[in-house]
């Protein structure tokens, strides 16, 4: 930024982009406080701010209740299975193209988004059918599976532009010194593309994670990871905000924290490196 | 050049990764197509028979088709509006210098991360309940009739939901696009005494146009597929008032057990997407060359 700006004008370019991402944050805030307050203060009119009796029995009583950590491990294997099955499947697919581009790369790039394109409702018909004759229904494999699918083109892609980043000299050096095709890729590509590969993964975590058509669909009481879990508390359970909140803190803040190490990377992954 | 020997390990490394997306879209798509041409309910098992284009013919004449289409263009119109404008306005704020930067922009984006179950469900109940709802407690406050937004004005709440989750992704991405934008361009033309409504206009709109278009894009595409939110507030309605394609179907297969009619409306869900992500397809292929 080369052009100065008076203090003031700064001030209140302070003051006005504060009010706005407090409002915008605002929902997670009030939920963050109300679980920390008992059933009564959290309906109360006119509204506690701060001061209430902090408690954590709201947390306590969610996990009691309904197994709360059943479902939050769900979630972890669900979204770390599929994410590392991707990374399996979509390393070398995408080293593949990076480095060995053929003719037909970019095709097969651009088929692989077009299935990402695939409305979920459209095949939602034969993948419950095939799902309820495999017995795949409400089990965190069959999640997986479908979770894995569903997230391989943005994982491929993102692969693709952070190794497209890898200057092809050096692979071509180390081929030179009679490196064989694995060596080349243990020493001297899985060091560079590391930093592309974390961020892949953060990404399809966060993306896996929140998940809400298939694992509200394909799960019912045992699978249910924490989308399909706080589902369960539309009707009546929900009236109790309390408890509602304690659950949606204790669903959304590992991702939260995530997503917020990986901002950067978000906008890469999310518009196949249309914008960066 | 690649030699011949690693061109055939490449063949052997993508074509697990072409193999599964290829079986996970030819598979269940051509389901889709052949169920959507038989009379087959769940309910009537070994009753199955070939009707032709009859589900079909009652999918897009059911007015509840007609409604959900509505309701699908309102909805993703609606939420576009709301985040493309509101994300301009705030990636043009985001990128003035100011105290804390950094935080605010945390704060900005947060929404993004929330599950949409959980956005849903406290929007629902925290804030626009009629009761115990903080916009009831406000309006009492001010001596207004509370509002039940669900019942009311179920598709205007839901956009306003969804709004508030995607607000984050326009606003990232414009706030990105206009960072790259060339200061000295800006300098030149503040300096020839252009006002700013001029500079924003001539520079930073042309500027910001492609990211634009894609946040538009890509936005359509998960918009048409809104469900966790409309199942967990109003489960589409009252009546039909809040139901989309997306939830339609859903209804029509899982609830109703009617497998040939979901499918005439999932092939019919496909077509729509396509017409979207074709435009979609041809501006990141064009990116790809460059």
């Amino acid at each position: 930024m080369a052009r100065s700006v008076s203090t003031q004008r700064k001030l209140v370019t302070t003051v006005f982009a504060w009010a706005i991402g407090i409002a915008i944050f605002f929902p997670i805030l009030w939920t963050i406080l109300t679980s920390f307050k008992t059933e009564a203060a959290a309906i109360a009119d006119p509204p506690v701010w701060f001061n209430f009796h902090w408690t954590l029995e709201n947390y306590a009583t969610v996990q009691e209740r309904s197994n709360y950590f059943r479902h939050f491990m769900n979630s972890v294997i669900i979204s770390g299975g599929s994410t590392l099955l991707g990374l399996i499947i979509a390393v070398p697919a995408a080293w593949a193209m990076a480095f060995v581009p053929a003719r037909r790369t970019k095709d097969v790039l651009m088929w692989m988004l077009s299935t990402k394109m695939l409305p979920p409702v459209g095949v939602l018909v034969p993948i419950y059918l095939l799902f309820r004759d495999l017995g795949l229904l409400d089990t965190r494999i069959g999640l997986v599976i479908v979770l894995t699918l569903i997230n391989l083109p943005i994982i491929v892609w993102m692969l693709y532009t952070y190794f497209k980043e890898i200057p092809g000299e050096i692979l071509e050096a180390a081929r030179m010194d009679g490196a064989t095709l694995r060596s080349e890729i243990i020493h001297v590509l899985t060091p560079m593309a590391i930093p592309g590969m974390a961020s892949t993964v953060l990404l399809n975590i966060i993306l896996a994670w929140n998940e809400a058509f298939w694992t509200l669909n394909l799960t019912a009481a045992k699978a249910a990871p924490l989308t399909a879990f706080i589902a369960s508390y539309s009707s009546p359970e929900g009236l109790f905000y309390a408890k509602l909140s304690a659950a949606s803190t204790m669903a959304i803040a590992p991702i939260l924290i995530m997503g917020w190490f990986s901002q950067k990377q978000l906008v890469r992954g999310l518009t196949f490196g249309a914008v960066k | 050049m690649a030699t011949k020997h690693a061109r055939v390990a490449a063949r052997f490394m993508i074509s697990p990764a072409v193999l599964l997306l290829l079986g996970w879209m030819i598979v269940p798509l051509s389901m889709t197509l052949y169920f959507s041409f038989l009379r087959y309910n769940l309910l009537m098992p070994g009753m199955e028979e070939f009707t032709g284009l009859t589900n079909y013919r009652f999918f897009l004449t059911d007015p509840a088709f007609f409604a959900a289409l509505t309701n699908t263009i309102l909805l993703v119109g609606g939420v576009l509006l709301v985040t493309v404008v509101g994300g301009i306005l705030l990636a043009l704020l985001l990128d003035q210098p100011f105290f804390g930067q950094g935080i605010v922009r945390i704060l900005v984006i947060a929404p993004f991360f929330v599950m949409p179950t959980v956005s849903a469900l406290v929007w629902k109940n925290m804030f626009m309940n009629p009761v115990n709802g903080l916009f009831a407690h406000a309006a009492k406050a001010l001596g207004l009739q509370p509002f039940d937004f669900l019942s009311a004005a179920p598709l205007t709440s839901i956009i306003g939901i969804v709004s508030w989750q995607w607000l984050p992704f326009a606003t990232l991405i414009l706030l990105t696009a206009l960072q790259s934008l060339d200061q000295e361009q800006l300098e030149a033309a503040e300096m020839d005494g252009a006002p700013w409504i001029k500079r924003f206009w001539f520079i930073m709109l042309p500027h910001l146009a492609r990211a634009i278009t894609v946040v538009i894009l890509i936005q359509t595409i998960f918009l048409l597929s809104v469900f966790a939110e409309i199942l967990v507030t109003t489960n589409g309605g009252p009546g039909t008032a809040s139901t989309n394609l997306t939830y339609l179907i859903y209804m029509q297969s899982l609830l109703q057990f009617d497998v040939g009619g979901g499918s005439a409306g999932g092939v019919v869900a496909i077509i729509l997407a396509n017409i979207v992500a074709i435009f979609l397809m041809r501006m990141i292929g064009k990116n790809l060359d460059a």
